[in-house]
């Protein structure tokens, strides 16, 4: 098979999967009031959910945990949060440590 | 406005307050929906790259971006592919990675009402980005606008940049590393969290989530730690079984 026949197989294939993924609960639970359970993990689930994406945008390269300058980046992101600097102000900061950093070592 | 009203899932039906606080609010969001898909251009320009190294056409390219859009199962995919995969495994590693979404619909469909094909236009916007940008917003009535801002901004700057990638051909993972790009992505995260932090419960479940994403990370294939993570939610619904546990989440106050 060649590659361009392959690739519009997989682009197929996960466009639809994802897109089931995605459109289940609105679809299937939207317009009604959610089940106790569910309304429990929409209410707390986000803290949880973007607390793991800092991490595993932080820490992971595929299955390997790889500290690397990043981290460097997210703490100085953190210290930047906690003097309450805005949005914008806290990536340029964890992108500029990071650099620097990569740069230095 | 009071904290329980503030946090439910049934305040985006209360009446829209039209202050000064709201328009701040929308303004935040609108900065945040955009600096985001601007921190994520390299990534796509990286994707298309990865498209042409995998033999792939641009058109295969676009097609990613515009009809999977969901950046993680479109590197996975296609980077099996290019190491020789078969199609099913590309299409499984792909859609593993996807399986987070199940939980980022289950948090977004209280702020998703409307006619089922809404419903199913607003779904196609679900990613990681768009999820963090709505959750961001200080007011529950404006965590649907801040979910179809971050959608829809990565979504047009992502497939723009795609295009130019897959053109292009070179070599983006050293520029992105060099120049501490792939550091926004984080720091974006961690920005839209940290106001939820300020509460107690809401610390203690982040806490949770993050160990079980760190601990998973070496044990399970990628995605599926950021989905389990999701469990930690278990310690607030326990909490708010309690007959004197308050029974909302928290004011979320503005990041900005």
């Amino acid at each position: 098979m060649s590659a361009s026949s392959k690739g519009t197989i997989v682009l197929i294939g996960v466009a639809i999967g994802i897109y089931a993924l995605k459109a289940v609960a609105p679809s299937v639970l939207g317009g009604r009031a959610l089940p106790r359970l569910l309304d429990g993990l929409a209410r707390f689930a986000p803290a949880a959910l973007l607390a793991a994406l800092v991490v595993t945008s932080t820490l992971a390269d595929g299955r390997r945990i790889a500290p690397d300058a990043r981290i460097g980046g997210v703490i100085v992101a953190g210290l930047a949060l906690w003097r309450k600097a805005g949005f914008i102000t806290t990536v340029v900061v964890a992108v500029g440590t990071t650099a620097a950093l990569r740069a230095v070592f | 406005m009071s904290p329980s009203t503030l946090g439910g899932p049934e305040s985006p039906s209360a009446p829209r307050p039209s202050t000064d606080a709201y328009d701040d609010d929308r303004r935040a969001i609108r900065r945040r929906a955009v600096s985001i898909s601007v921190a994520l251009i390299p990534f796509a320009f990286a994707f298309g790259i990865s498209c042409a190294d995998a033999g792939l056409s641009v058109w295969h390219a676009v097609g990613f971006s515009l009809l999977v859009f969901t950046g993680g199962s479109q590197f996975a995919a296609v980077g099996v592919l290019r190491d020789g995969g078969a199609p099913a495994s590309a299409i499984a590693s792909g859609l593993l990675l996807g399986l987070r979404l199940l939980a980022y619909g289950v948090v977004m469909t209280p702020h998703l009402p409307g006619p089922w094909w809404k419903r199913a236009l607003d779904s196609h916007l679900m990613i990681d980005e768009s999820v963090a940008v709505g959750l961001g917003a200080s007011d529950p009535s404006n965590v649907r606008y801040g979910y179809r801002w971050g959608g829809l901004s990565v979504f047009v700057l992502w497939n723009i940049s795609t295009v130019a990638g897959a053109l292009v051909g070179s070599n983006a993972g050293d520029l992105i590393e060099r120049f501490g790009i792939d550091a926004a992505v984080p720091a974006s995260f961690l920005a839209l969290v940290w106001p939820r932090l300020l509460d107690q419960r809401q610390r203690i479940i982040a806490l949770a989530g993050a160990v079980i994403a760190a601990t998973l990370i070496p044990l399970a294939p990628p995605g599926i730690p950021i989905l389990t993570a999701a469990l930690a939610a278990f310690i607030g619904i326990a909490r708010s079984r309690r007959p004197d546990g308050p029974n909302a989440t928290p004011p979320i106050p503005s990041a900005l």
